[in-house]
């Protein structure tokens, strides 16, 4: 560790520029070639987003008629389509319909995959760590060979007809990844700290509350993040587990919509685009934790 | 005595996780199993019928496995085609920007742009490329950029011709995921001591041989791991197939996954469709044990 420190700390090292001027010519040309490919990334992509945002706000005679990257040279915008999509096509109501199976979807993977999680990381108990490596393992299983069964079960219970089949339904599937994520951040907590509420007579519960979740907010604002992000963009389960056209998300919304109206691209447009706010929201405040989740959800089947 | 009452806790702590997982995994994976040795109709059993669901869909479906003629077609093949290219391109991609990249002032703007797409929804993506691949060249990006250069072109259909529908939601999916590999691989990428290259150029080394004896090296570990999970993710990819093609034309662009929900719940054959189901599973086990063993070199498992 005392190693790496040292590397880190070590002054940085000065790229020294050729000397002669053929030198300072190849230099040069490297680095424009260097410069010219990564503005050639940056356009790639760039260029999809930016054009379904630029349709979004064209008027529909103006799409079909020009391509959107010429509609900057007769300035022409419009937020009909937005109106139209939100109110006429029911986005609006898939939006918020949308926020309820998420919110819910999100705050109870969490919060039982942290209670299991602690159990996993600091309470003693026969078979803890054979149960906890099954749990892993589940992280692989396609949600495919669940969905007849589940389907069935949810049914029985009439859940498929309210927004309770879908919460259940995320929140088991998200619990894998939730209990594996945050036991292993867990066990790195300090042990003393633990030990040292107990004697001082505090619950399991109580350290729980008040010493591991207030020391565990990087972890589980990343878990939240990552959770809440894949429910939101998720379309597959929504199809299967939500048969009431009153309760259908965004996704499914859109997809209803390319289907009913195939190349109409002022109404495509501006749905996708009402998709896509939230996630770009959350990606530009919380960045940070949503890439930290990213990269400790790289395990994730 | 403390003992037995924390082991009895501890039960109490994952208790509620362990009936969501028995309930909604665990039980529904071996029913599911059952399943496919049935025809079952109307999602029940119905009749059993051995194991005519997996000899029917790799002789008799071939819109899922087709061998008899060349480049072999159906599901399974399509599969493989996003295995292969899906994965070898994120990877490639990523490692390439990761490394450019890490060469400008500007690294983070150029991370974030790629990187970008990974939060937004499959649906999202597929609606925007449909709009890139649009076989009218006023709507189409691509259309547009090619009738530019091209006097008399004849727009494609990207994703309504056999020949091209693959590799055009491929190349969507790449651009989606492309973040993901480079994110993981920049930061492994920094993590390389800067000694260790400059000592490689204090030796004469180039540019390309430092790449390729030092950085390549030093990176295989998250390589692999990104590769892992890149392909456990394809093998599972169906949002983008559902919104861009709906597994059209003629069932030219469907996987894997996209046949089982659509035996399952459009063709109302759920014994047909819980045999892909365990097809998916049989392909993705063998990572998984891949993945555990990682777990437990890293001692996380202890």
């Amino acid at each position: 560790m005392s190693t790496r420190k040292a590397v880190l700390a070590a002054p940085p090292i000065v790229i020294r520029k050729p000397r002669t001027l053929s030198g300072v010519l190849a230099w040069m040309t490297g680095r424009g070639v260097l410069h010219l490919a990564l503005i050639l990334i940056a356009v790639i992509w760039l260029a999809p987003s930016f054009g379904l945002a630029v349709t979004s706000f064209r008027e529909r005679s103006d799409i079909s008629s020009s391509g959107w990257w010429t509609a900057f040279s007769s300035w022409n915008f419009t937020i009909q389509n937005y109106a139209e999509v939100l109110g006429a096509q029911g986005m609006g109501k898939s939006f918020l319909n949308s926020l309820m199976i998420t919110i819910p979807a999100t705050i109870l993977p969490v919060l039982i995959g942290s209670l299991a999680a602690y159990g996993f990381a600091w309470i003693r108990f026969p078979g803890r760590d054979w149960v906890f490596l099954a749990v892993v393992a589940m992280l692989v299983i396609p949600i495919q060979m669940t969905f007849v069964p589940v389907l069935r079960i949810l049914n029985s219970l009439n859940l498929t007809q309210s927004y309770v089949g879908i919460w259940l339904a995320h929140t088991a599937y998200g619990l894998p990844f939730a209990i594996f994520l945050l036991r292993n951040f867990f066990v790195l907590l300090p042990g003393e700290l633990i030990e040292a509420a107990r004697l001082d007579g505090a619950s399991n519960l109580g350290i729980f509350f008040r010493v591991i979740l207030p020391l565990s907010v990087p972890a589980l604002a990343s878990l939240t993040i990552f959770q809440f992000l894949g429910v939101w963009n998720d379309l597959l389960m929504s199809l299967v587990f939500i048969q009431s056209q009153d309760l259908r998300p965004l996704t499914v919304g859109i997809s209803q919509l390319l289907s009913t109206y195939g190349t109409e691209w002022h109404l495509l447009s501006a749905g996708a685009f009402i998709l896509m706010a939230v996630p770009l929201i959350v990606f530009f405040s919380l960045q940070r934790y949503f890439v930290q989740g990213l990269l400790a959800g790289s395990t994730k089947g | 005595m403390a003992t037995r009452r924390q082991s009895f806790q501890g039960f109490l702590f994952v208790l509620p996780a362990l009936a969501f997982l028995a309930i909604f995994l665990v039980y529904p994976t071996i029913w599911t199993s059952a399943l496919s040795f049935n025809t079952g109709r109307g999602l029940d059993f119905h009749e059993w019928v051995g194991f005519d669901n997996y000899v029917n869909l790799f002789t008799k479906d071939r819109l899922f496995f087709d061998a008899r003629d060349f480049p072999p077609s159906g599901a399974v093949f399509n599969n493989l085609l996003w295995v292969i290219m899906n994965t070898s391109l994120c990877v490639g991609l990523g490692l390439l920007i990761a490394v450019l990249a890490d060469r400008v002032r500007y690294e983070s703007i150029v991370k974030s742009l790629v990187f970008l797409p990974m939060a937004i929804a499959s649906t999202a993506v597929a609606v925007i490329w449909l709009l890139v691949y649009s076989p009218d060249p006023n709507i189409g990006l691509l259309n547009g950029i090619l009738a530019l250069f091209n006097n008399g072109y004849d727009p494609i259909a990207w994703t309504g011709r056999r020949e091209t529908v693959n590799y055009a939601i491929i190349i969507a999916n790449v651009w989606a995921q492309t973040g993901f590999a480079m994110v993981v691989l920049s930061a492994a990428l920094k993590g390389i001591p800067t000694e260790l290259m400059e000592a490689a150029k204090v030796d004469g080394a180039n540019e390309f041989s430092t790449f390729r004896r030092i950085t390549l090296p030093m990176l295989s570990l998250p390589i692999a791991v990104v590769t892992v999970t890149l392909i456990i993710n394809v093998l599972k990819v169906f949002d983008i197939i559902y919104i861009m093609t709906q597994g059209g034309p003629r069932g030219a662009s469907r996987v894997i996954a996209y046949t089982m929900y659509v035996e399952t719940f459009q063709g109302g054959r759920a014994g047909y469709g819980s045999a892909v189901a365990v097809i998916m599973l049989l392909l993705i086990i063998p990572i998984m044990i891949l993945n555990i063993r990682r777990f437990r070199t890293e001692g996380v498992v202890r």
